[in-house]
Order: C-alpha cells, then sequence, then structure tokens
C-alpha cells in the first residue's frame, strides 16, 4: 500500500491533471445555453473522511476505530480510486463514474467558514460571501443573472429550477427562477384547472406563475404525484427523475439545485455498513437516475455534490463525528474532466490537523465553483470575481475542471 | 391588482353607495390583513367601524395559552437537563426526543386552534409576528421541544406590554439560549476557563458569539444598524453566564468547576463562572461589571435605542401595510415607538391609524401559515390536533416553528409566490374542497370572508362552478383568498 503524503497527492495531481489544469483559459462560450449544471446540497455536514476515505493515511484507521473504512480488498473495504483514497462502498455508481473519467474526487475542501454553526456554514455555502448572514441572495442566482442576456432568458422557461417548494439561499436573487416538488396531494381535475386559469386572467403574477406549475408538472409523470409521504429515499429518486426531466429539455432550466438532509452523523454514523452507508447508497443510486434520466443531454452536465462543512477527524464516543472544518466533494458528469483526486492532501498527523481535531482545508470550494460556473456555463470571469463571488480573491478560479 | 366593485350588484345606486363600498373593503382589511382572515359573521361585526373593532382587541390582558399537555419549557427539558442516570447519552437523546416531538405536537395543535376560534384575531398576529421577530427553528433538534414554549413564555404575556420586557424575557428563555448556544459561552477571562487554562486543556470551550449577534442583527438594531465585530464580541462577553441549570451537554471539565450549585435543571440559570468579569463598552458605552445585571443593561439600552425603533417599525409595516411600505408609515410608527419608549399598543395604535394601510387592499400575498388559519377560520372548519391537519403547514411549506435560521421566515411576497407553493396550495384546498364542499355554500361564504374586496369574476366564476366542491375550491383559490 502506497504512504500518503502530502506532496505525493500535490504531484499527483500536477502531473496527471496538470496538463488539464493550467493550460486550459478560455472560458465557455458566454453563456453556454447548451451546459447543464446540477447542485445536490447535502444538508448537515457530510463526513468526507467516510465518504471518500484516505486509507493509506499511517493515521487514518487509529482516528477512526470502528467506523474507519477498510482499506481496498477487505472486507467492507473502500472501492479504490488511486492507491491512495477510495470511495465508500455504498458508492458503486460514483466509482463505476470514476473509472470512465466522469468524476473527479475533491478532497481536503472546504468553504471560507471556519466555524462550526450549521446555519452560518449553510449560509456561507450558498451565498457565496466569506461570511455568514452577508447577504440575502446565493451565488448560483447571481451567476444565472451575470449571464448575457441573450442567454438568459432565451427560453420560454426559467434558467434555473429548485427541486422543492421554497427557492433554497443558493438559487434566491434577481434571476427568475422556478420551484417544483413533488405534489403529496391528489393532482387538480382539467376542469377545475381550466376555470382557475380564467379566474388568474386579471392577474400577471398567479397567472405567470400557475403557467410555470403546470409547465413544470406535465413533464413528469403523474405517478410521481398524488401518492402519500415516501420515505427518504423515494424523494430523493422522485426529486432526481424531475431535474433530468427538466434539464434534458432543449428549452428547459439549465440549472437545478436539490438538497438532501440527514448528513449530521454525531451517534452511531457506522462504517462500511450502518445509516451513514446507507444515506451513500441512496445518493449513489439517485445519480445513477439522473444519468439515466439526463440520456444524451448527461454529455453536457457537470453535477456539484457539496456539503456545508466535514467532521472531526476522530471518531467521538458515541462512534459518530462531530462538526468539522474540511471534507470531501464530488464533480461528476459527462462534461467533467474526471478520473482523478484533486486533492493538497495535508494528513491527518496530530500536528496536521485544523485546531488539533479536524481535516484541514486545502482546497477552497469557491475555486472549484469558479471553475464550474465560469468555463462550463460561461458566467465571465468579471463577474465571477465581483457579483458572485465577493472578496474572494483568496481563492482563485481552478482551471480545467470540464472538458473541453 | 385592480379591484372591480361589486356592491350593489345591481344598478341603481343610492347616495351612501361609494361610502358603503369603502367600509365594505374597509372590513375586509381589517379581518383579513390585521386579522387571520374572516369568519362567517365577522364583517358584520367590523361593521363600519374596522379600526374601532381592531382597537378594542390591544386593550386588557393578552390571551395565554395553558393547557394539561403544554407544560413549562423547564419541565420539558428537565430530563436532558437533569442528572445523567445511566442510559448512554445517546439512549438518553432519543429518548429526549420522542418526548420533545409529542410537546412540539401538542404546541402547534393548541396554537393552530387559538388562531382559528380567537375573537382577537389582531393580537393573534401580531403573536405570530414576534414569534417570527425573534425566531427559533425546530430544525436545531435542541429546540423541538420549547420552540412553543418560547412563544407562550416570553412573547405572549408581553405581546401588549413593552417591547423591552419581551426582549428581556426572550432572551433569558432557554429556547433562545440552547438556540443560539449562550448556554455554553465561556468568557476567555472567567473562572471557569482559568481553571481550564491550569489544566492545560486542548481544546477548552470558550466564547460564542451567536447570540450577540443575532440579538444586533436580528433582535434590536438591525443589519444597518450602527454596530460592528467588536460591539458583537463586547455583547459576547457581557452575556457570558447567561445559560441554562442543570447539567445539560456542559462538558465534563465544566461541570467540576461549576461545583455542585447547579440550579433547577432546564430553567434559566445565570452562571457567575461562566461570566467573563469586567466593564465593558457597547456601541460606545462603558458598562461596568454587575454579573447578570450588566447584560440586561445592555439590553435595555438596545431596545430603546433609536435604530430598534426604526428597525421594528419598519418590520411592523411591512407585515401589515405592504412589501415596500411608505416611508411615511415607517415613520409614524417609529415615532409611537420613540415617544412611548416601546409601548406596544401604542405602535400598535399608529399602525391601525396609518392610512396606508386601508388605501390598498391585497396589498400582501399571504404566508402558508395565513393561507391555512383563514381557511379553517371562513370554512369554521373544527380544529382537531391530528397529525395530518398539522401537516398541511408542512405541505404548504412552511412547517410550524421551522423558519430554518434565526432570521426567521421572510415577508415578502416573492418567498411565498412560487409556482410550486401555489400548486400546492390550489391542489390542498381542492382536496379540502372535495372533503367538505358538499356542506359549504361558496357563493354564500365569498362575500362574509372578502367583503368589499370580492372581485365579480371570482362571484362568477363560483356561481358557474359545476359541483359545490369546486366552487369552494375556486373561493380558495382566488386572487382575493391568496392575498390579505
Amino acid at each position: 500500500m502506497a504512504k500518503l503524503s502530502r506532496r505525493d497527492v500535490l504531484r499527483s495531481a500536477a502531473l496527471t491533471g496538470g496538463a488539464v489544469l493550467c493550460s486550459r483559459v478560455a472560458f465557455a462560450a458566454a453563456g453556454d445555453t447548451d451546459a447543464r449544471f446540477v447542485l445536490a446540497l447535502l444538508r448537515g455536514g457530510l463526513d468526507g473522511l467516510s465518504a471518500v476515505p484516505p486509507y493509506a493515511d499511517p493515521d487514518y484507521a487509529r482516528l477512526r476505530r470502528q467506523i474507519a473504512i477498510a482499506a481496498p480488498g477487505r472486507d467492507g473495504g473502500a472501492l479504490d480510486l488511486d492507491g491512495r483514497f477510495g470511495l465508500h462502498p455504498s458508492l458503486a455508481f460514483l466509482h463505476e463514474a470514476y473509472a470512465d473519467g466522469e468524476l473527479a474526487v475533491l478532497h481536503a475542501v472546504a468553504t471560507p467558514y471556519r466555524e462550526r454553526s450549521h446555519f452560518d456554514a449553510q449560509d456561507v455555502l450558498e451565498s457565496g460571501f466569506p461570511a455568514p448572514h452577508a447577504d440575502r441572495t446565493g451565488w448560483l442566482n447571481r451567476a444565472l443573472a451575470a449571464l448575457p442576456r441573450s442567454a438568459q432568458l432565451a427560453n420560454a422557461q426559467r434558467r434555473g429550477v429548485a427541486l422543492g417548494q421554497n427557492v433554497p439561499l443558493v438559487l434566491r436573487g434577481p434571476a427568475e427562477v422556478v420551484s417544483w416538488s413533488p405534489s403529496r396531494l391528489p393532482p387538480l381535475d382539467s376542469d377545475t384547472v381550466a376555470r382557475i386559469s380564467d379566474l388568474y386572467a386579471g392577474d400577471e403574477l398567479l397567472s405567470r406563475r400557475l403557467a410555470d406549475a403546470l409547465a413544470l408538472k406535465s413533464q413528469v409523470p403523474a405517478s410521481m404525484d398524488g401518492g402519500g409521504a415516501p420515505g427518504r429515499r423515494a424523494e430523493l429518486l422522485e426529486t432526481v427523475t424531475a431535474a433530468a426531466r427538466f434539464l434534458r429539455d432543449d428549452d428547459g432550466p439549465s440549472v437545478a439545485v436539490f438538497d438532501t438532509t440527514g448528513w449530521d452523523t454525531h451517534a452511531n454514523e457506522g462504517g462500511a455498513r450502518g445509516p451513514l452507508a446507507a444515506r451513500l447508497e441512496a445518493l449513489d443510486t439517485a445519480l445513477r437516475e439522473l444519468k439515466r434520466g439526463l440520456g444524451p443531454a448527461w454529455e453536457r452536465t457537470v453535477v456539484l455534490v457539496a456539503t456545508e462543512f466535514g467532521r472531526t477527524a476522530e471518531a467521538n464516543g458515541s462512534r459518530g463525528t462531530d462538526h468539522g472544518t474540511a471534507g470531501a466533494a464530488f464533480l461528476l458528469g459527462g462534461a467533467v474532466a474526471g478520473g482523478r483526486v484533486i486533492a493538497d492532501w495535508p494528513g491527518l498527523a496530530p500536528s496536521a490537523l485544523y485546531e488539533g481535531r479536524d481535516l484541514a482545508p486545502t482546497l477552497d470550494l469557491r475555486s472549484v465553483l469558479k471553475g464550474v460556473l465560469g468555463e462550463h456555463l460561461g458566467v465571465p470571469e468579471r463577474a465571477l470575481e465581483t457579483d458572485v463571488f465577493p472578496e474572494s480573491r483568496a481563492a482563485p478560479l481552478l482551471h480545467g475542471l470540464v472538458r473541453t | 391588482m385592480s379591484l372591480q366593485p361589486l356592491y350593489p350588484m345591481k344598478p341603481g345606486r343610492g347616495p351612501g353607495w361609494e361610502r358603503a363600498m369603502e367600509d365594505r373593503i374597509a372590513a375586509a382589511i381589517a379581518a383579513n390583513r390585521y386579522g387571520l382572515g374572516a369568519r362567517p359573521g365577522e364583517l358584520d361585526r367590523i361593521g363600519t367601524d374596522p379600526r374601532g373593532w381592531l382597537r378594542e382587541q390591544i386593550e386588557g390582558p393578552p390571551p395565554l395559552l395553558r393547557g394539561a399537555d403544554l407544560p413549562s419549557s423547564a419541565q420539558i427539558l428537565s430530563a436532558a437537563f437533569g442528572p445523567a442516570d445511566d442510559a448512554p447519552p445517546a439512549e438518553r437523546f432519543a429518548a429526549a426526543l420522542q418526548e420533545y416531538r409529542r410537546v412540539y405536537s401538542a404546541e402547534v395543535a393548541a396554537r393552530f386552534a387559538s388562531a382559528v376560534a380567537t375573537d382577537r384575531p389582531f393580537v393573534e398576529r401580531l403573536t405570530h409576528f414576534w414569534t417570527n421577530h425573534f425566531a427559533v427553528s425546530v430544525d436545531k433538534l435542541a429546540v423541538v421541544g420549547v420552540a412553543g414554549a418560547l412563544e407562550r413564555e416570553a412573547i405572549r404575556p408581553h405581546v401588549l406590554g413593552r417591547f423591552v420586557d419581551m426582549l428581556l424575557a426572550v432572551e433569558r428563555h432557554p429556547a433562545m439560549l440552547l438556540y443560539l448556544d449562550n448556554y455554553l459561552s465561556v468568557g476567555p477571562g472567567s473562572p471557569v476557563a482559568t481553571y481550564l487554562a491550569a489544566r492545560r486543556k486542548a481544546r477548552p470551550p470558550g466564547l460564542n458569539e451567536n447570540l450577540a449577534r443575532e440579538i444586533l442583527e436580528l433582535h434590536t438594531l438591525g443589519v444597518d444598524g450602527p454596530y460592528g465585530q467588536d460591539d458583537v464580541i463586547r455583547l459576547a462577553e457581557v452575556l457570558t453566564g447567561w445559560s441554562i441549570g442543570g447539567t445539560g451537554r456542559m462538558p465534563r471539565v465544566v461541570l467540576e468547576r461549576l461545583g455542585a450549585d447547579l440550579g433547577e435543571p432546564g430553567a434559566f440559570r445565570f452562571r457567575p463562572a461562566l461570566h467573563e468579569p469586567g466593564a465593558k463598552e457597547v456601541l460606545g458605552k462603558r458598562y461596568p461589571d454587575s454579573g447578570e445585571a450588566q447584560g440586561e443593561a445592555v439590553l435595555r439600552d438596545l431596545a430603546a435605542h433609536p435604530s430598534t425603533a426604526r428597525f421594528v417599525a419598519t418590520k411592523l409595516a411591512r407585515h401589515f401595510i405592504a412589501d415596500e411600505p411608505a416611508d411615511a408609515a415607517v415613520a409614524r410608527i417609529e415615532r409611537a415607538f420613540v415617544e412611548s419608549d416601546g409601548d406596544l399598543p401604542s405602535v400598535y395604535a399608529a399602525l391601525i391609524d396609518a392610512a396606508e394601510a386601508w388605501r390598498e387592499p391585497l396589498a400582501k400575498f399571504k404566508t402558508p401559515n395565513d393561507y391555512v388559519i383563514s381557511t379553517y377560520r371562513g370554512l369554521e372548519i373544527p380544529t382537531t390536533g391530528r397529525p395530518r391537519e398539522i401537516a398541511a403547514f408542512e405541505t404548504l411549506g412552511q412547517k410550524t416553528y421551522a423558519p430554518g435560521s434565526p432570521a426567521g421566515w421572510p415577508d415578502l411576497s416573492s418567498s411565498w409566490d412560487g409556482a410550486s407553493a401555489l400548486l400546492a396550495r390550489i391542489e390542498w384546498a381542492a382536496a379540502l374542497g372535495a372533503r367538505i364542499g358538499s356542506r359549504r355554500r361558496a357563493a354564500t361564504l365569498a362575500p362574509q370572508l372578502l367583503g368589499g374586496t370580492l372581485s365579480a369574476t371570482t362571484l362568477r366564476a363560483i356561481e358557474l362552478a359545476a359541483t359545490a366542491e369546486q366552487a369552494l375550491t375556486l373561493l380558495l383559490a382566488a386572487p382575493e383568498f391568496m392575498r390579505r
């Protein structure tokens, strides 16, 4: 087993991905209307050291005790990535995507937030500002608003869709977006719909909203509506199925956001099996379904899976982990320049841990976001450095994350 | 939206026609904007004196909520903050959470029942307003059991009192101290910190700025108020020691230093051992160290600060007048706040007198909370407190006591009028219409609920509906029922 050091990985990134990382400066055609972007927010703080175990790090097994993921080849062992990092054994689809060059794994990544409050961390993750509660709009909406006008509302539909009833902070702002969530209620009969549409004829706002809602609804099969409350797993599948239907439509939105909760694993987190394993498996299945649903549009898609913070390096006394700092994120999709782990690995030695307890951040998530927004969606660089990510000079755009 | 006059529906208007029309509109504004939606007969009772109807409601003692199934916050937290038993922490927490959820359901049911049945809907709406101003959110599991208690114990008793008293009650309430983590905040120079430093603890618990920041930003001065990061830190130091009695999740080393006198489990407790000693300067004023009283002194000054008057007046005007209220209206409410030293009924009187509020009907888009309550009131549906009934708030996107952040729910149309949210509302109305529509006459109800804001278009659609169920759905889906 290769021993993992910080310099090694740095070199590995420079060699394997370096040509891509450094050479490509050109941005995507400004406001590329074909490009698709999906943001999956894992709320609660994903344990990056379980999702992407650095099994070759000499301190990993000691710190993680019962919840450590074993090295590849062992019972319940990790799915190997590069001889140093593996994927949690529940992430079979992501592992296939890695082999196909469609997954880039980011590790030791964090937002600029350095405290440990969920609220504030999510606020920073979504607002794109360096400190919490700095603004009431989100970076993804401001990015959409910064696209050239021709691209913004080229389509009858909005450019962004939130899979949920309320639009999350990341997608709130000046650009018009739409929300969709599977209905738990019986569908309306067509006669009532027609009468309400008539009733709204003199009301510009309500008639527009109703038309938007009905248009989106017509794109998802009726079987997805009208059921009782499904389990979390079924709900996630519904959500990604809908996202795929919206995005694969040429005239559909180009950006979708969904979130999942339940990643706050303070106690009895489990290792290769257990509660976190089940959640990861549900996520993996959902992402597989997203690829299937997108069909040919997958080639033009980048999916970012991100969370507000990582968790403590050491397992706690309740066989779980507490709020930490850096963690893992995933870039997935046909448009991703994948098949690599992007990590300037700080190591898990006691002296290397942030504040003596957390995986230290060595990559600013905003660098990744800038790279995707700029080179994939075609958001002008000037906007990225000002409106979209204010005060972000510390996080230069990371080039080459998407295929040319 | 434009209003099409409906009354009287026949030609041949008498000389008093315009006046009668204005009265019908004003009554609808009083019942639906200031209140929680008209119950049948309410508009008639309001008659020609909508302002008088509102003024009457803010006289006398505030309506409190009591019930055997509504324990005090100290009772609810007593298990979690009481002496540790032998059960592992995870099991202890799971048991506590189960009890919290039971209490939460009872709290939401009681609040809903009160809102639907009340004859003082203006006061009930104000209660909801202040609860949202001083928001806690049950997605933080520690407050699931006490979010309702915060409203019952700290908001309701003061909703017709003075702002400063409500502020003091809220900031001392265990729900707030838990939600914004102040109960564990340790002054860097406090006896506990000194004790821990002497034992070389690697990560001693430290100052927590959460509560101090939100007091300044969200509870008093507002985000544009004249404070800086230094004031946040100083106020956080001032508030160290504002804690909760018992053991709770105190680290063992902290408990060692606190000694035997832990106080009543689950109740507010000032802990001198956590308090940062010394005088502190907040907003340019020096406060000598006086333990617990230091915090009270700062809060009293914050309550009396001109920025607080401005901030509270703006939020009230936005809630009762329009998303973007006229400056003049805000200024008059602000003046009432300043001149009365934050006497809330005086502030509400200015709100009732705001001419701007009566000029434009239907200026506000209902929140899901408003929508569900006004439906139950308007259709006189008896509340049962069953889970399915309570679930309506979550289904429509506004789970009670769960705004998700200390900033509370937004108070702008754009936050609630999303496509999916609108459709969910209509589908919910249709399901309700299918269930009870055959026992209601929508055409009779429409003028009783909407008064002078009922449009001819809506009334015609209701009259032409294919079934009684559909007629009720159309009433609940009507633009003038979506707004207030």
